[in-house]
């Protein structure tokens, strides 16, 4: 079946690569009928995961990359986003939602992610960031 | 030296409007060109009055966010306004996600945007 097998991209750490990842993976959840909502949650997960991982894994050097592996299925999308930086404690990040913290600019990549993606979670001592965004289930045809 | 201007500027009497002319603020190089001219925009101001409209925007990115915010300090740094409008439901739902919907005053439409600055 199209679009269900794994593919890897290998990304230069720079932000121009984004959007060629990005695209990638929408092109094949556009084929299996992925809605505009799930599409938009597609789309801001990857470039906040991506972005972070130039950013702030590899600090934008050059000799380094970032590799991004996904598959999408009917169902489900799966995208993992490694970094060749030395790893972070998500748990560590501050609540940017607090009142203190509200006023700050930056901190909300990580928060943006889990609330649009079904599942996400860090591996490899934070330099791997897997996340799933399963399709709305659908009502069976009827016979 | 930066490149094309990615935003359209309107200035009425006291209000400035600003439009983005991309539907992505998402790359960083870019969000930080439009961070500059907005800056550009508030130092040129007295009591700077800014008025926002996202009309075009499809989708934004928490650094798109981040520099909204740094904005907004730098609005109320001089006693300054600054109103968001024409927020489409989608990206509306990313400013609730992150509480920024109580930071910004955020109006529907432009003009009543325009009518909300003291």
């Amino acid at each position: 079946m199209p679009g269900s097998a794994e593919h890897r991209l290998v990304l230069q750490s720079r932000f121009d690569e984004v959007a060629r990842a990005e695209a990638a993976v929408l092109e094949l959840a556009e084929q299996h009928g992925y809605d505009a909502t799930a599409q938009f949650a597609i789309k801001l997960s990857m470039e906040e995961a991506i972005t972070n991982a130039i950013k702030h894994g590899n600090q934008m050097d050059p000799a380094k990359s970032v590799t991004v592996t996904y598959s999408v299925t009917e169902n489900l999308a799966r995208i993992t986003v490694c970094d060749q930086g030395g790893g972070f404690t998500p748990n560590g990040v501050p609540d940017p939602t607090l009142d203190e913290n509200l006023e700050k600019p930056h901190g909300r990549g990580i928060m943006l992610i889990k609330a649009y993606m079904t599942e996400a979670s860090y591996s490899d001592c934070g330099r791997c960031l897997t996340m799933i965004k399963q399709r709305d289930c659908r009502l069976p045809e009827q016979a | 030296m930066a490149g094309e201007s990615r935003l359209l500027i309107q200035k009425d009497i006291d209000v400035t409007v600003v439009e983005f002319l991309d539907k992505n603020i998402l790359d960083e190089a870019n969000i930080q060109q439009i961070g500059e001219e907005i800056n550009h925009l508030i130092e040129d101001a007295g009591v700077p009055k800014l008025l926002i409209s996202f009309e075009n925007v499809d989708h934004l990115s928490s650094a798109a966010l981040g520099t909204l915010i740094t904005i907004n300090n730098k609005v109320r740094q001089k006693d300054g306004q600054l109103r968001l409008a024409n927020i489409s439901p989608q990206i509306y739902e990313v400013f609730a996600i992150t509480k920024l919907n109580k930071l910004f005053q955020i109006h529907n439409t432009t003009d009543e945007a325009r009518k909300n600055f003291k």
